[in-house]
């Protein structure tokens, strides 16, 4: 299969310093890429240009040879990019099978429409993303009171909803429990192992990122500086450099328990 | 040249005083987030107290004047201290703005006060010894005391800067109205820094209309005539800096000087129109900052639920029971009824926008009075009947709403209430001043229903069908994609855009919806009253609807309806009565402290209580839970 995603030479400066520069990669139908990188490395600044929430001073990202930038986030959402977010936003007076629901209704076109009820439209939709996702048994319950676990998980069912060919995740798993990360994880490598959708992620924990990434790209300083699988990453000095900065034991040994 | 001095002589010192009232509404709102509709009041009284305590002391000369003046702004910010301690804290977990509805009633008691104390007169007070004099300056005559205003004002603004800069209780000031959460964090007394906010800011309003008095009668319309331009300068400047509200003060009123030269009829509006100005290029006012439009931060609105079986059964029942009004009661109480029904649409028109679409409006009456004017203008004018005037009647206020609506999305929180409420008073100010069509003050009569409408039996169907039909529509719309999409965006803005949702243009058109809505509450009001005052779309009409709204919950789709009709009922009953604002506000006020969550929430909390009460099997397995934890 061809490229889903195609970046080419993606930059952006907030003031005097360069977030992003000149970042390129292409991603394949059904991969699952890993962003890594210290704190303070671009993942995010690159994450928010690739689903349209900022504009690069230069470059371009195609969806399919379709060019995203420029156009705002909603649009770069019906063309197909799901996204969850680092920090969740759900629509906490709702419950979470209306919180699917909604993005269901607005990927029909239906926001608009002042006589149906909203809590009947889609419900077996919804209901059957909930148990791709082991939600089920939750459906009905108000978002406001679940576990900040669990928002990860509702978000990951929302951005499914529209069966896009792109997923964007940012931290996915920040803020979760350790077997809660692992389940999550494994559920996002199962739906990309469908082989439809393709999907991105940025993350901080090493065993995820090495666990279930088929490719990772590491940036530091706004730059790429590596890109392979997790052993060529593991090997790369230059990645052991900025990750370890030169021999930290308390590092060496974390990175060979992973 | 000496006349244009003088004129900006004027100005500055226009400015000082309004800078002093702005400055303490600021200071309240920015560490304790009220919506404080009494510091009108706070300046009047401040102005009645000193009026009281100077020409008393008169014998002191210069002395007693300043001692007076000082005295009373001091004993405005011990009532201030009592308001806030008896009254606003215990009501600060309440959902957003709803103190603003004490604050409401406490304007009324202080007025009917007010007017037991001083009596209806204007009372013209002593001028300042030393300063009773006009001095020539390039020939133009200039009061002295406007010259000690002038110097008044920045004088205060260098005191206030300097306790906010170089003492611990200012820093925590601008700490709180920066991030109140994390001052509480920190361990800062909230309760005595929120008391102590709420006691300077009062001073500043007593100390505002205490020095009023040898400029301007003192008169009890003095709370509502301030209020309006006080919170104009307070957003202008950035709500929350004392600074901003400085600059705006004078801003405002230097232009004010110099604009009714050219065009003497702006005066009324031109706050109104230089707010929207700058809204529009700085949404958070010249000095504000990002953030400092909310409220205190609110709990999770429970999930919206359609009635219950029962609930329906009880909403038929009561359209069922007004239905059949008419066969028992008399014409009064059908007037009644058609006015409780306007004010219900009217205010669940106000809650679709406020409640399930998180945009505050100060200024809803705006579209209900577009609507009753469109109707009596269509009918003097072009001689439509009643029926072809109630259909351009909401289609006019839906544009009026499209217009200003437009505006009003790009901005969020007590900034977008307070551009709703400039749209209002440009719309009151317009049909005010524009005679020849409007007829000014004087409104426009005749307006009245077609012959076969024409009995109070048949208008009264008439208006129970509109009304009934727009809340049944407004309801249906709240629980459609297009009103759980509005929640969505209030709940997340973020959210909604990453499912692919315009949320401003949404927002607009459910603004345009509300107010087409409006409008047609607008239009069944002209109709029934015959008549059209430019009353209808003044501040205290919009505060009206605003209090309608949170008194009955702003949660709950049930609240307005409530709200509506129980302001409505109690409204009618005690006007008959000898100091009924006093009365109306102590009801107020008791319903807020019994009720901090609307009367909606009251009710479902009764029920609850009933329904644990008749089957108490419920309660003990509660009881019993509660002994396994403890």
């Amino acid at each position: 299969m061809g490229n889903v995603l195609e970046v080419r030479s993606l930059s952006k400066s907030f003031g005097g310093i360069r977030a992003v520069r000149d970042v390129s990669f292409d991603l394949k139908r059904g991969e699952f890429l890993a962003l890594i990188g210290p704190n303070g490395a671009g993942k995010t600044t690159c994450f928010n240009m690739l689903n349209g929430y900022l504009r690069p001073d230069t470059g371009s990202v195609k969806l399919l040879g379709r060019e995203l930038v420029g156009i705002p986030p909603r649009k770069v959402w019906r063309m197909g990019v799901g996204r969850t977010f680092q920090i969740t936003e759900t629509f906490r007076s709702m419950t979470v099978l209306e919180n699917v629901q909604m993005a269901l209704i607005s990927h029909n076109r239906r926001i608009f429409d002042l006589f149906s009820k909203a809590t009947a439209l889609y419900r077996d939709e919804a209901l059957k993303l909930l148990e791709l996702i082991g939600m089920a048994a939750q459906a009905d319950r108000p978002c406001a009171e679940l576990a900040y676990g669990d928002l990860k998980q509702l978000e990951l069912a929302i951005a499914l909803a529209h069966d896009p060919d792109l997923l964007l995740m940012d931290e996915p798993t920040a803020g979760m429990a350790p077997n809660e990360r692992i389940a999550l994880m494994q559920l996002t490598a199962d739906i990309v192992a469908r082989g439809h959708v393709s999907v991105i992620f940025t993350e901080h924990d090493m065993d995820v990122v090495f666990a279930h990434s088929h490719r990772i790209l590491v940036l530091n300083r706004g730059e790429l500086i590596a890109e392979g699988t997790g052993d060529e990453i593991r090997a790369n000095a230059l990645v052991q450099e900025v990750y370890l900065g030169g021999g930290s034991l308390f590092h060496e040994k974390e990175t060979a328990h992973a | 040249m000496g006349f244009y001095l003088a004129q900006l002589l004027t100005g500055l010192a226009n400015a000082s005083s309004l800078f002093l009232i702005a400055c303490g509404l600021s200071i309240i709102f920015g560490v304790t987030r009220i919506v404080n509709f009494a510091h009108g009041s706070f300046y009047m009284l401040g102005a009645y107290l000193s009026y009281t305590l100077v020409t008393h002391l008169s014998a002191l000369g210069a002395l007693g004047f300043w001692g007076g003046v000082l005295v009373s702004a001091l004993l405005v910010g011990v009532i201030g201290l009592l308001v806030e301690v008896l009254i606003l804290r215990r009501i600060y977990r309440a959902p957003e703005l709803f103190q603003l509805v004490a604050t409401f009633g406490i304007l009324l008691i202080i007025e009917d006060a007010a007017l037991a104390i001083w009596g209806a007169q204007d009372l013209l007070g002593p001028r300042a010894p030393g300063l009773s004099k006009a001095v020539r300056i390039l020939g133009e005559p200039i009061p002295q005391y406007d010259l000690a205003l002038i110097v008044i004002g920045p004088v205060v603004l260098g005191l206030i800067w300097l306790i906010f800069h170089r003492t611990r209780w200012g820093v925590l000031v601008r700490a709180a109205t920066q991030d109140r959460e994390m001052v509480g964090a920190l361990g800062v007394n909230q309760a005595l820094l929120f008391s102590s906010a709420f006691f300077l800011g009062s001073v500043m309003a007593g100390l505002g209309g205490a020095l009023q008095i040898p400029r301007e009668a003192v008169n009890l319309n003095m709370d509502l005539s301030v209020i309006g331009d006080a919170f104009v300068v307070v957003v202008i400047g950035g709500m929350g800096s004392v600074t901003g509200a400085f600059i705006a003060a004078v801003l405002i009123s230097v232009l004010n000087a110099f604009a009714v030269l050219v065009f003497p009829q702006i005066s009324l509006v031109l706050p109104f129109i230089v707010m929207a100005l700058v809204l529009v290029v700085r949404p958070y006012g010249l000095l504000g900052k990002p953030g400092s439009e909310k409220g205190a931060p609110a709990d999770p609105e429970a999930p919206l639920r359609p009635l219950n079986p029962a609930g329906r059964l009880a909403m038929g029942a009561v359209v069922v029971i007004l239905a059949l009004v008419p066969l028992v009661s008399a014409d009064f109480t059908m007037i009644l009824l058609v006015d409780v029904l306007i004010a219900v649409l009217f205010a669940a028109s106000l809650h679709f926008i406020m409640g399930t679409g998180g945009m505050i409006s100060f200024g809803h009456a705006a579209y209900f009075g577009v609507g009753a004017y469109a109707a009596a203008l269509v009918v003097k004018w072009l001689g439509l009947s009643m029926v072809p005037a109630m259909i351009v009647a909401p289609v006019a206020s839906g544009l009026a709403a499209l217009v200003f609506g437009w505006f009003c999305v790009r901005l969020s929180g007590v900034y977008l209430g307070m551009l709703t409420l400039a749209a209002a008073q440009i719309v009151w100010g317009v049909t005010f001043q524009w005679q020849d069509v409007t007829g000014g003050d004087d409104g426009i009569i005749g307006v009245w229903p077609a012959k076969w409408a024409s009995s109070e039996t048949a208008y009264f169907y008439l208006a129970l069908v509109l009304c009934a039909g727009g809340v049944w529509l407004l309801r249906r719309a709240a629980h459609a994609p297009f009103g759980y999409m509005l929640r969505g965006i209030r709940d997340s803005e973020i959210r909604a855009e990453a499912i692919g949702v315009d949320t401003r243009f949404h927002q607009w058109m459910a603004f345009t919806f509300a107010g087409t809505l409006a409008g047609l509450a607008g239009v069944v009001s002209a109709f029934a009253k015959g008549s059209v005052f430019p009353d209808v779309l003044n501040i205290s009409s919009s505060i009206d609807a605003l209090i309608m709204v949170l008194l009955g919950g702003i949660h709950t789709l049930l609240g307005p309806l409530l709200g509506a009709s129980v302001f409505v009922l109690i409204e009618s009953w005690v006007t008959r009565l000898e100091y009924w604002r006093f009365i109306f506000g102590l009801i107020i006020l008791g319903v807020v402290l019994i009720a901090p969550d609307g009367l909606a929430g009251a009710l479902s909390r009764l029920l609850a209580f009933l329904k644990a009460r008749i089957r108490p099997g419920t309660d003990t397995k509660k009881e019993a839970l509660h002994g396994q934890r403890s």
